[in-house]
Parts: structure tokens; C-alpha cells; sequence
């Protein structure tokens, strides 16, 4: 079952690492008691993918990513499906790659001068980092709530309708009735339906975030994407926007990065836990948390590591 | 245990560093308050807050100084009189008092009575004797407008104030000091006594005024108009003659254009000095004889006069109503007496019109030129080298900046238009000198740094969340930068135009070589089409107080001009940068409100 990738093109810090202190352990023929180890040292493993997600029809397909920051990979051939209308979590330890994995779906790591890539994503079928992709175009097609709120320096209104201002509707009921379905969505609108023209930094941190989600679903994404988005909330604000996610799910398909292993198992389908830049395990989220094929996942969630 | 090994260390001898932290422990145990005062930064509280006392002396000294000596400058002084031992009598307002050491040949010169005064003086005072600037005035009669009047000249030792003594503010010649004697229409005496000629002046002066300005408002008006018609219908034959040559069809056609408005307006011409004449006769009717302190009398006609008021019966409404209207006429009227006397309302115009200009022009370059390196740029030794000469061009002399903006904008470019546009007008040039624009422009380009740098500070400071959040919903690189990030800076633009605005208005150097004059004849915004003139030369306050400074004739008496313009133009930058102000607090409240 666990089969030991140790020859394929490695990077050159984990062979550094290797030849640094472990050398002689790898090269010592015996099974290891910890494939973490094994993965910190630089080898790769199979990503163990339950047989429940060959069922699901996935609406965004993640095949075998790679993603360098200069010299340094911080994605390893990375693949998996995320099933049509669930929420799919992700997890792991800080520094696994799970937002520089969520911040490739959009693109967002264009922006950065030294990203590298290999591989592809499949959005409903469409390439995502195929050569002809219109970027602004793709990026439309999915909304994204990030660790921070960040509400635009305008009204309430206006940022909610944001999105499809940039795309030039200017036509004012269509606007308005897409901020008052988002808001809704949202669980915003009874607070503020009556003041949608006052600035949006006048919101409570709770609120703003809410504020961000509506405008992630203004213009009807395929995919929902959230980086962390309860971290820099307090509980009662967090249970807010837990209970959005379960109200949105169905509806639209969220990938969601948290490091809150509650919230992972309260909000979401499926799970994959990552680990420096691999996919570990990736399952229904009643089976990795009850009973997870991997020990390694198993420690992660009890919290024996990590 | 420590102190045996304290004592090895001693016994190990100097040269080993390695004990010294254990001894200075030992040593600060005994000297604590010494340390704790260190630790609680209280040499540093006092060296900072000296360095701000002394920013604060120096700029409130400079300001108090400017506002002090500006503010007082038209505040009525009382009229003394000095009668000094050769038996002359001096009127006049006392400028200042200062001490001086005399000459010994002075001392020689001087009659036995006199100098038994001022050696008895100088005995007193270590050597020094009082003397006081008396501001005379009556240039035309004495050949000067001050007189240095030392204490020991005087029998009496003091001055008096006599009652009737009037001081008129005169068109030209400055200022007289007198005693009203009659009044007088068409040469014949009407009143005397000083008293009822006094009065008659008084109901009488304001027709005069009136009458003034009507003739004034001829000239510079219908006068002016006719003058731009006769030019204009000139010019369209000149062109004619360069566009098809002298003597063709076209010529001709203009030739009898220019002929008609020549005639209409020689018609008109008449017409209106003939109304000049009339008024001016009526004014010159009327004269007022006064006798000046040392007895002289003479005449001057009422239409001379701008202002007069019987310095020493004045009470305190009178100076207060004198000094408002000093006040007004600084503000709104023109220059007279070359520039020493009367207001600087063209100068005022000048300046804010340039420094809007300006600002105009230097706003959207400068925001621009940092959008570009701040957004678009990738970082590299070539964004850092263009953003080193930025800060360069800051440090240039301004002069230099000057000196481009004559030779690029005026020769150059205004050479050019000339040649292409303003042929007809040839070889008196129209933009080929210094004027309103290139002066705006050589100023832009001097603030341009200041914009660029305050622009890029803060665009830097926008959060890369809301960039990132931006992104994130398609927004494009220009989209996101026009509605989230350029909003969300605009306040920090706006106090780099603060800035610029500032140094801009007090900017006089660069100025002198591309547009700003002594005296303006026409505003650069006026009534005669196309109403702005960009090309016009222009008066500006920071040249005018270098002007009254340095180069007036008459420099006591521009002196007090001096600092009442310093302290207008200070007050002019300072309205400027408030308004800019309140933009920028409109602004911040709406676009950046606190995160949480």
C-alpha cells in the first residue's frame, strides 16, 4: 500500500537536506516507521485518494501541480478532483502549500514575479493555465475570500457589486437586486440593507468578512475559493460564517484552506490533508477524521504532530 | 564563589576582557540612579525635545516677525515736529530710533551751543547719541523723502505734535506733511483757516475720488478695447500680406477691414478723451494750499490726493476705518509710485493663478510618472536609478530650473509657436518670452519630484489585500488601480500637492527669468477674448517683495511693503494649502476609515 517514490526528480533543497543529516537512513533499506520523515528527506509518496471520490463529479480538477517559488518547489505533484457542490476542505501544517495550492486555482500567484509552474487545472473542463486563458476572464468565473478582510474603500453597495461593475453592468436594478440576493447569501442583508450607502471600513471585522463572501458570490462563481477565512475572527463571528458555508453548499463548490480541525470537520464534504507540498490523504471528511487510511493523518488530527 | 572568581579574574591581570561585564555589574549596583535615568531615555526626552524648541523659536520668530512688522505697516502714526537749533522744522512720522557713535569731524562742525549739547549727551551714553528716522515726506520740495533727526539738534529736546497737521497720500511724490491753509476752485480762494478748508476737503475729496476712478475705469476699459480692435484688425492684414503677399486680393480686402476700424476707432478714441478731459478738468479745478512745517506753501491739486486725515486728531475709530482701508487698497487696486505705493492685487492674481496652473499641470504628470513606477515597474537597477534622479531633481537649484524653462519652453518651444501661429506679430514675440504658461510649466517641472515621491509613498501603502481582493474578482491591472488603489491614495497625493502647491507659491528665482515682472500691464485673465492669456508676463508676490526689497528708490518706505507682502503671501499659501486640506480630510473620511 505505501510505495516509496524516491527517484524522480527531486529539488535541490530536499537532496541537501538528505545529505545533510538522513543520508544514511534512506539509504538504508528497510520500511520507514514514518513516511513524514520520509517526506521531509525529500521523498515522494502517492497521495492516497479515497475510492468515494471517483463517484463525485468534480467541477475543478487539480493534475499533477507543481509550483516553485525561485529555486525552492512548494507544490509536488499535486491531484485532486473537487466534487460539484461540496465543500472540500483542505489541511495541514503551516507552510504545506494548501493557500499557494488555493491561490493557483484563481491565478493569484501570477502576480508574484518568481512562481513557476508545471502541470494543469481543469475548471469544468477548461484548462486554466492553457496558453490562449484569459486570466481576468478566469478569474471572474470564481470568487475568493481571503484570511483578511479586505472590503474596498467604497460603500457597502459597491463593493458587493464590484465584480460585475468591472464587467461594465451599469444598468442599476440589476445591480441592486444582485447586491440583495448576495447580501442574503450572505446572511448580511438584514444589518445593513439600510445603509448600503455608507463605507464598508465601518463594519465590524465579523461583518466585513461576510461583506467579502457576498462579494465572492456577486457574480455567481463556480467555484468558491476561501483562504483561512475565520482566522482573524472571534468565535461568534466564526460560527456565522460556518453556518454561510452550510447554507451555500449545493449551491456553489467551495474549496476552503483552514487550520482549524473542527472547523474542517463541522463545515466541510471532503478533506485532503497536504504536507509539505504533497497531497497525503484525501477522503469524505467522516472517514479522514474517524477513520483515516494513513497514520500520519490520523497523528495530524489527534494532534500528535503538527 | 563569584567573588573568587572576581578575585582570579583580578589577579589574571588587565589583559584579559573577559571579566570586564562581571566588574561593571558589580560597579552599576552602586550607582543605580544614574543608570535608571539612562534607561528611562530622559538625555534623550531632552535633547528631542530641545531640537523641537529650537524648530519652533526659529519658525514662530520668523513668523512673528513677518506678522508683526507686516500687520503694522498701515497703522496711522502721529505727526511730529522737530525743531532743531539752526531754526528748520522737520515733519514727519518717526520711522525708528537708533544710536550712533558721531565722527569727530561731525563734532567739529557743529556751533559751541550744539556741541556742549551733544558732548554733554555723549557723556550720558558712553559715546552714543539718540537720533531718530522722521519720514518727511514732501519730496518734491526737499529732494528727500527721510531725514535722520538727532536728539541734540533740538533746543527743547523733545518734539511736538501740532494739531492741524495733515498727512496727504498722493498719486505720485510720495507723501506730503502739511498744514491746510485754503481751499481753492478754478485759482481763486474759496475757504482759509485750516479748520474750514478741512472740512470743505473732506466733502469734496470723495467726487474727486470718484471722478478718478471713472477716468481710470476709461482708460483701462474702452481704451484698452479700442487699442485690441486696431491691433487685431493690424495683425489680420500683416497675416494676409504673409499668407497671399502685398497687394493681392486678400491684402486689399484687409487693408480696407483695418482702414474702417482705424477710422471707427480714431472716432471713438476722441470721443473718449474727450470724456477723460472733461473729467480730469473738473478734478483739476480744485486745489488744496497747505503750508509745510518750515513755512513753505504750496499747492496741490485734489485729484493728486488718494487719501489724507489729520494725523494727531484721529481717535482710535478713525485709525481703525484708516487702517481698513489702507487694508482695502493694498488688496484690490493696482500698484502706483513704482510699486512703494498702493496695493498688489495683480500680483495676488498673479500668483494664485500661476500656482493653480501649476498645480494642474504637475498633478497628473507626477501621479502618473508614479503610478507607472510604483504598479508597472519591475523592481531592477534601471526603476532604481530613474527613482535616484527623482530625488536628484529635487536638489537642483531652482535658478537652473529657471534657466531651462527660458531656453527649452520660451526659445524653444514659444520660439517655435511663434513662427507657426503669432507670424503676424513677428518680431514682437507672443510666446517666445517668458510668460504665465512657461512659468507654470518651469514650476511643475520643479515640484515634479515632490508629487512623484509623495505619490509613490502613498501608493505603497495601500494594503496588497485589496489589490489582491481586486484581483481576485477579475478586475483588470488598470481597473484595479483606477477604482480601488488611486481612491484609496488620493489623500496622500493630495498632501504631496500640499507640498508642491507650497514650494511652488514661495518659488521667486526661476520666476524672474520666465514671466514674472516688475509691472504687468494687463491681468492674464480678462475681460477681451479669449479671456485667459497664457502668454501674458504675470506679477507675482514673491517677486514683488524682492522688487520692493532691492530694487525700489525709495527703500524706507518699501520697507514696511515688504513685510505686509511677505506676510500676504505667507496668508495667500496658507488659504491654498487649507483648502487642499479640506479636500483631503473630505477624501480620507470617505475612502479610509479604520480596519476593525
Amino acid at each position: 500500500m505505501v510505495s516509496l517514490q524516491t527517484t524522480r526528480t527531486r529539488n535541490p533543497l530536499a537532496r541537501q537536506a538528505v545529505a545533510g543529516g538522513q543520508d544514511e537512513e534512506s539509504s538504508m533499506p528497510r520500511m520507514s516507521e514514518s513516511r513524514l520523515e520520509e517526506i521531509a528527506a525529500g521523498a515522494r509518496v502517492d497521495a492516497e485518494i479515497h475510492a468515494e471520490l471517483q463517484n463525485e463529479d468534480a467541477v475543478l480538477e487539480v493534475q499533477n501541480f507543481n509550483l516553485w517559488y525561485g529555486q525552492k518547489q512548494a507544490l509536488f505533484d499535486v491531484s485532486l478532483p473537487v466534487p460539484r457542490g461540496k465543500v472540500t476542505a483542505l489541511i495541514g501544517p503551516s507552510g504545506c502549500g494548501k493557500s499557494t495550492l488555493l491561490r493557483s486555482v484563481n491565478r493569484l500567484n501570477d502576480l508574484i514575479d518568481s512562481v513557476r509552474i508545471e502541470g494543469d487545472m481543469l475548471l469544468n473542463g477548461d484548462s486554466i493555465y492553457g496558453r490562449s486563458v484569459d486570466v481576468i476572464e478566469l478569474r471572474r468565473r470564481m470568487g475568493m475570500v481571503f484570511q483578511k478582510s479586505n472590503p474596498f474603500p467604497m460603500s457597502i453597495f459597491e463593493n458587493v457589486v464590484y465584480p460585475l461593475r468591472i464587467d461594465g453592468e451599469g444598468n442599476r436594478n440589476v445591480l441592486k437586486e444582485v447586491c440583495e440576493r448576495s447580501l442574503r447569501g450572505s446572511a448580511l442583508w438584514d444589518e445593513v440593507h439600510d445603509r448600503l450607502g455608507e463605507s464598508a471600513l465601518g463594519m465590524s471585522g465579523g461583518q466585513q468578512q461576510r461583506l467579502c463572501i457576498a462579494r465572492a458570490i456577486a457574480a455567481e462563481p463556480e467555484v468558491l475559493l476561501m483562504d483561512e477565512p475565520c482566522s482573524a475572527l472571534d468565535p461568534i463571528a466564526t460560527g456565522k460564517i460556518e453556518g454561510l458555508i452550510n447554507e451555500l453548499r449545493g449551491e456553489y463548490s467551495i474549496l476552503i484552506v483552514t487550520h482549524n480541525m473542527q472547523q474542517a470537520s463541522r463545515v466541510s464534504d471532503y478533506t485532503a490533508f497536504m504536507y509539505l507540498g504533497q497531497l497525503i490523504e484525501y477522503g469524505p471528511t467522516a472517514e479522514i477524521f474517524t477513520n483515516p487510511h494513513l497514520k500520519e493523518t490520523e497523528d495530524y488530527i489527534t494532534g500528535r504532530f503538527g | 564563589m563569584s567573588q573568587s572568581i572576581a578575585d582570579m579574574n583580578a589577579a589574571s591581570g588587565t589583559s584579559d576582557p573577559a571579566p570586564e561585564p562581571r566588574r561593571r555589574r558589580r560597579r552599576e549596583g552602586r550607582s543605580r540612579v544614574v543608570t535608571s535615568t539612562l534607561a528611562q531615555g530622559e538625555p534623550l526626552l531632552w535633547l528631542t525635545g530641545g531640537g523641537l524648541v529650537l524648530s519652533c523659536v526659529m519658525i514662530v520668530g520668523l513668523l512673528g516677525l513677518v506678522f508683526y512688522e507686516g500687520s503694522r505697516t498701515f497703522w496711522p502714526q502721529p505727526v511730529e515736529s522737530f525743531v532743531t537749533r539752526d531754526g528748520a522744522v522737520h515733519w514727519g512720522e518717526v520711522t525708528r530710533n537708533d544710536a550712533f557713535q558721531p565722527e569727530p569731524s561731525l563734532l567739529d562742525g557743529l556751533d559751541p551751543a550744539t556741541r556742549a549739547a551733544a558732548e554733554a549727551e555723549m557723556a550720558l551714553n558712553e559715546g552714543f547719541l539718540a537720533r531718530s528716522l522722521v519720514r518727511t515726506g514732501n519730496f518734491e520740495l526737499s529732494g528727500e523723502h527721510f531725514d535722520w533727526v538727532s536728539d541734540y539738534e533740538m533746543p527743547s529736546g523733545a518734539s511736538t505734535r501740532p494739531e492741524w497737521a495733515v498727512v496727504l497720500e498722493r498719486l505720485s511724490w510720495g507723501r506730503f506733511y502739511g498744514e491746510p491753509v485754503a481751499y481753492l476752485e478754478d485759482g481763486q480762494v474759496v475757504t482759509t483757516g485750516a479748520e474750514a478748508t478741512w472740512n470743505r476737503y473732506v466733502a469734496e475729496h470723495p467726487h474727486v475720488r470718484k471722478r478718478f476712478d471713472e477716468m481710470r475705469h476709461l482708460e483701462n476699459h474702452a481704451v484698452a478695447r479700442l487699442n485690441h480692435r486696431l491691433e487685431q484688425a493690424r495683425l489680420a492684414r500683416r497675416q494676409a500680406e504673409l499668407d497671399h503677399g502685398a497687394g493681392s486680393a486678400q491684402w486689399a480686402e484687409a487693408d480696407v477691414a483695418a482702414r474702417l476700424v482705424a477710422e471707427e476707432t480714431s472716432q471713438r478714441f476722441a470721443d473718449i478723451s474727450h470724456e477723460i478731459e472733461a473729467l480730469r478738468s473738473a478734478n483739476s479745478r480744485l486745489t488744496l494750499r497747505l503750508r509745510t512745517g518750515d513755512g513753505a506753501v504750496t499747492e496741490i491739486p485734489l485729484g493728486q490726493i488718494v487719501r489724507a486725515y489729520p494725523a494727531n486728531t484721529l481717535d482710535g475709530w478713525d485709525k481703525v476705518k484708516l487702517y481698513a482701508s489702507r487694508w482695502r487698497e493694498f488688496l484690490v487696486d493696482e500698484p502706483r509710485e513704482a510699486n512703494s505705493e498702493g496695493g498688489v492685487y495683480p500680483a495676488i492674481f498673479g500668483t494664485v493663478v500661476m500656482t493653480l496652473i501649476m498645480s494642474l499641470l504637475v498633478v497628473p504628470f507626477g501621479v502618473l510618472a508614479a503610478l507607472y513606477l510604483r504598479e508597472y515597474a519591475k523592481a531592477g537597477p534601471l526603476v532604481s536609478a530613474v527613482r535616484i534622479s527623482i530625488n536628484n531633481l529635487a536638489g537642483v537649484p531652482s535658478i537652473v530650473f529657471g534657466v531651462f524653462g527660458l531656453g527649452f519652453f520660451s526659445y524653444i518651444i514659444g520660439g517655435a509657436m511663434d513662427q507657426a501661429f503669432f507670424a503676424a506679430k513677428l518680431p514682437n514675440p507672443t510666446f517666445g518670452t517668458g510668460g504665465l504658461m512657461w512659468a507654470s510649466l518651469t514650476l511643475a517641472l520643479l515640484t515634479l519630484p515632490v508629487v512623484i515621491v509623495s505619490t509613490e509613498e502613498a501608493l505603497s501603502a495601500v494594503p496588497n489585500s485589496m489589490r489582491e481582493g481586486s484581483y481576485a474578482c477579475g478586475a483588470s491591472k488598470w481597473q484595479t488601480i483606477q477604482r480601488i488603489v488611486l481612491p484609496r491614495a488620493l489623500p496622500g497625493i493630495m498632501t504631496g500637492t500640499i507640498l508642491a502647491m507650497a514650494r511652488g507659491a514661495g518659488e521667486v528665482a526661476p520666476l524672474m527669468l520666465v514671466g514674472a515682472v516688475k509691472l504687468a500691464p494687463e491681468l492674464p485673465i480678462d475681460g477681451i477674448a479669449p479671456f485667459i492669456h497664457p502668454e501674458r508676463s504675470f506679477m507675482h508676490l514673491g517677486f514683488h517683495v524682492y522688487d520692493l526689497g532691492f530694487q525700489s528708490q525709495n527703500s524706507e518706505a518699501a520697507k514696511p511693503m515688504v513685510f505686509t507682502t511677505t506676510l500676504l503671501l505667507i496668508l495667500i499659501i496658507t488659504a491654498l494649502n487649507l483648502a487642499a486640506i479640506w479636500l483631503r480630510t473630505r477624501l480620507r473620511r470617505k475612502f479610509v476609515a479604520n480596519q476593525f
